[in-house]
Formats: structure tokens, sequence, C-alpha cells
């Protein structure tokens, strides 16, 4: 019995493998950096980039060859959300570069603001110019730095921004002092009074309840957009969440300005909630306490 | 009795390291960042101090070598450790604060923090080998059953830091508990050692 059934699981992983072999993606590129692999391909009309190499649930980026604009990751239109609580950014900073997807979009959008990009590593921002049209300049201000150490020396220099977007995370790896009070207290400290922060984060694993006790600690109460238990962003001001018909206003005279990106305030409105949804005895995470990799992954 | 007491002191001096050494990439990350440099200025510090205490350690074996002294070895380096968690953000604050490039910043910091314990932890391995060898003979044999539990020690060290203490504890009580060993091994270690060392051969 044993043997028979091992082997029919060994013929269906072989299977699935070969079928993960057979759809159309073609390897552009790879690169090897100090922190990964990164890897560049297209599929159908998109064109990705992965850090790992046939695993989709690593893409980072991915944009349509056909329709550049339109944004093809649910959870950066669910970033866009931001713009209801603050429709009028002239300092951005973003942390975090990927394809550039985010920062160009907003570039667009606002051709006045200064937009800061804090991307670790050399060969993300390498790729983002050769691949994905992203060019650095005077609106796009990419620096080549450890988050962290960025958000204290911009906090010491007295930098503010009205925008922050944090999207430093993939699902394999979670730079641990990006996801601490500490740290949340340095981005909260570089928030102009009506600045709004906006968080790419989890919602798969426990981590999901040490994640918002963390970010409620900060910031009380804040906006969490969850879809489909896949995508969760955090939307987050120093006064707390504002009251909701501000943000319908704000949503309805976004509407033409965000058409191009392929979605609208019908689809983006209903995902607003302030609901705890989480334990809300989570252990905080804190400098001190800060396994999210372990949480994440083990259980 | 004795020669438990060496080993035990030799196995937990590289538990020590080991997990001071992993805690001290997080105690550096909030403000240098988590990059590979840090990671390679921390393990610079480290094998530098363990090299400079090799040395030491062996100097001083020659000079009337005692049980008591390899403890209250074991006991100086758990102390030395004790102004990361005293001093800990302020001395970081300074030093990001002085030095622009994290490169030097987290290699400053390390090594404000982590080489004289370290050091001191180097110190313990040719000292125990010192109080081991009864004869040129069984030295190699010495030798190698004392790295044998130092390196075990360091195993379990990184394993269960990196794996379990720092799902349960902060990173002050885990540096804590690992002073406490410390110093608890080392009471142990000069009463009891030296008990038996009066009628001894």
């Amino acid at each position: 019995m044993r043997p028979v059934h091992s082997l029919k699981t060994l013929f269906a992983l072989f299977a699935s493998l070969m079928a993960t072999h057979s759809t159309a993606s073609n390897v552009i590129h790879t690169e090897k950096s100090l922190y990964r692999n990164i890897v560049i391909y297209e599929e159908g009309d998109q064109r990705c980039m992965s850090f790992s190499q046939r695993d989709q649930s690593a893409r980072q980026t991915c944009k349509s060859l056909d329709d550049p604009n339109q944004f093809v990751f649910t959870y950066t239109k669910m970033m866009m959300g931001a713009l209801y609580l603050n429709p009028d950014p002239r300092n951005v900073l973003i942390v975090g570069l990927g394809g550039g997807v985010l920062p160009m979009a907003l570039a667009k959008m606002y051709p006045d603001a200064a937009i800061d990009i804090v991307e670790i590593d050399p060969a993300v921002v390498k790729v983002a110019k050769q691949f994905f049209g992203f060019e650095s300049g005077q609106q796009l201000h990419v620096i080549e730095e450890d988050g962290r150490v960025f958000a204290k020396r911009a906090g010491k220099a007295g930098q503010r921004y009205d925008l922050i977007m944090l999207d430093a995370f993939d699902h394999q790896y979670i730079p641990e002092h990006l996801l601490t009070q500490e740290f949340l207290l340095e981005i909260k400290k570089l928030l102009t009074a009506d600045g709004v922060l906006a968080a790419n984060t989890f919602s798969t694993s426990r981590l999901y309840d040490h994640e918002s006790t963390t970010y409620q600690s900060v910031f009380g109460e804040f906006y969490n957009l969850r879809v489909q238990y896949k995508n969760r962003i955090v939307l987050a001001r120093l006064d707390g969440a504002p009251a909701r018909d501000a943000i319908d206003r704000n949503a309805a005279a976004l509407e033409e300005k965000l058409k191009p990106l392929g979605f609208g305030r019908d689809w983006l409105l209903p995902l607003f909630s302030t609901k705890p949804d989480w334990k809300a005895d989570a252990r905080i995470l804190t400098d001190q306490y800060s396994p999210s990799n372990l949480l994440n992954s083990v259980f | 009795m004795q020669r438990i007491f060496i080993f035990l002191i030799a196995g937990w001096s590289g538990f020590f390291v080991m997990a001071i050494e992993l805690l001290s990439g997080r105690i550096l990350a909030p403000n240098f960042g988590n990059s590979i440099y840090v990671w390679g200025g921390v393990i610079t510090v480290f094998m530098l101090a363990l090299s400079v205490g090799y040395l030491l350690g062996g100097r001083l074996s020659l000079r009337d070598p005692s049980l008591r002294r390899l403890a209250l070895l074991l006991m100086l380096g758990a102390a030395t450790t004790i102004p990361v968690i005293l001093l800990g953000d302020a001395v970081l604050d300074a030093v990001f604060d002085r030095v622009g490039d994290p490169r030097y910043g987290s290699l400053l910091a390390a090594t404000l923090f982590f080489f004289i314990p370290t050091a001191i932890a180097g110190m313990v391995s040719p000292y125990a080998v010192r109080l081991l060898v009864r004869d040129p003979q069984s030295s190699g044999h010495c030798a190698g059953l004392l790295y044998f539990f130092s390196t075990f020690g360091s195993a379990a060290g990184t394993i269960l830091t990196s794996f379990y203490l720092v799902l349960y504890f902060e990173i002050h009580q885990i540096l804590a508990g690992l002073i406490g060993v410390s110093l608890i091994l080392g009471s142990l270690a000069t009463v009891l050692g030296n008990r038996e060392n009066a009628p001894g051969p």
C-alpha cells in the first residue's frame, strides 16, 4: 500500500513540475546581487522581477507590456489607497524600490512632488532601470542604503514626508529591524502633520497578529485593507484613522487620476476597515523582541 | 571533578561567544542596518578578539595555572558583557552620530562592546589545555577533547539562540541569562574545584 501511494505522490510531484515548466515563461535576464538572485522573465504580456527562479509568490514586480501604466499587482493598487487619506503629497518617501512601479506612477500623477526612494540593493536599482523603465533624476531620487539607517538619519536631520510607503518585505524574508515598534516610531517622526503611512505587510501567518498590535501601539487606530487573505496594507496617520466622509470625498476627487492604473473607488473603498481582526494580546515586536521570520514561517 | 569543570567551562564559553555574536547583529541592526557589511564587521571583531585571546590565554597559563583562575576568566568575560545591557543604546547612538559610514560605525560599535569579552573568552581554551595536559604524549588527545567541547558548545549556542531563545525572550533577557550562567558556573568551579584541589596530588 505504502510504496504505491508514495509512487503516486512522486508522479504527481513530477507532473506538477512539468506543468510549471511548460507555461510559456521566458527568462530574459538574471542577476546575482549581494542579497539575492534576481530573475527577470516575461510571461504572456507581462514582464516580472522575481527573487526566486520559478516561484510565482516570489514575484516582486510585474509590468504589463501592452499597457505599462496599468498596475498588475493587487497590492500596489491597495497602496495607492494612501492617497485617499492625503490626496496631495508634496514629499514622498518609498522604502524598497522593486521595479519602480509605485514611484513611477506617483511621479506621473504628481509632477511637482519630490520622491525619495531607499533601496538597499544596488542590483535592484540597476535592473529596475534596465528592464522596467525606471529613471532616477530630479524628481525621483534613489538612495542606496538600509531603510532603517536612512530613517534614523532623516529623522535627526528634521526631514518630513507627506506620504511614506514601506514596501521592503518579500514573502521569504523580512528585514526584522524594519518591523519593530522603534522603527515605526522613527517613521512616524518623519511624517508631516497630515502625512500618511502605507505599509505592505503580511496577512497569512501568526505574524499578522504581532504586526497588527505593533502598528496599533504606534499609530492607534488605522485603516486595514485586506484582499483574500493574501494582501494586507496598513494605512496610518498621526491622528488615527480619519473620518470616512473625508476619505469618500478624496476618493471621488482622485477617481480620474487613478483610472489609468486600472482601478477605482468602487473596488478600493469597500476594502477600508478599522475593525481589529487580530489577537489583541499578541506580543508587540520591538528591537528587543523581533523574531518576525520565525513567526512568519514556523507557526 | 576538576576535569569535568574544565570541559564544562570550555563548552559554556563556546556557547557564550556564539550566542553573543548572533545577538550582536540584532543589537547593531537598528543603527547600522542588516547589510552584509554589518555581519562582516561583527565576525571580524569576534575573530580578531579570539585570536588575541588565544595568545594571551597561552601566555597566562605559563604562571601558576589553576582551575580557580580559569573560572575567574569565565566570570570576567561575563562581567565585561554587562555594559552592553547598561550602556547599549547610548553608545550606539553616539557612534551613529559620529561615524557616517555604517560599515565603520558597526565595526567601531562591535569593537567597543564585544572585543574585550570575546578576547577573554578566547583565553579560556589554551588555558584549559594547560590544566588538562599531564604529559606530552596525551597533549593532542587533551587538546582534541577540549576543542570538541568548546566547538560543540558554540554549535549549541548558535542553534539555541537563533531557533528558540529569540522567539521567547528579549535580547537583554538572553544576555542577562548568559551572564548569569557564566557567573554561576564560575562560582561553582571556584568553590568545588578548590575543595578537591586541597587534598589532591
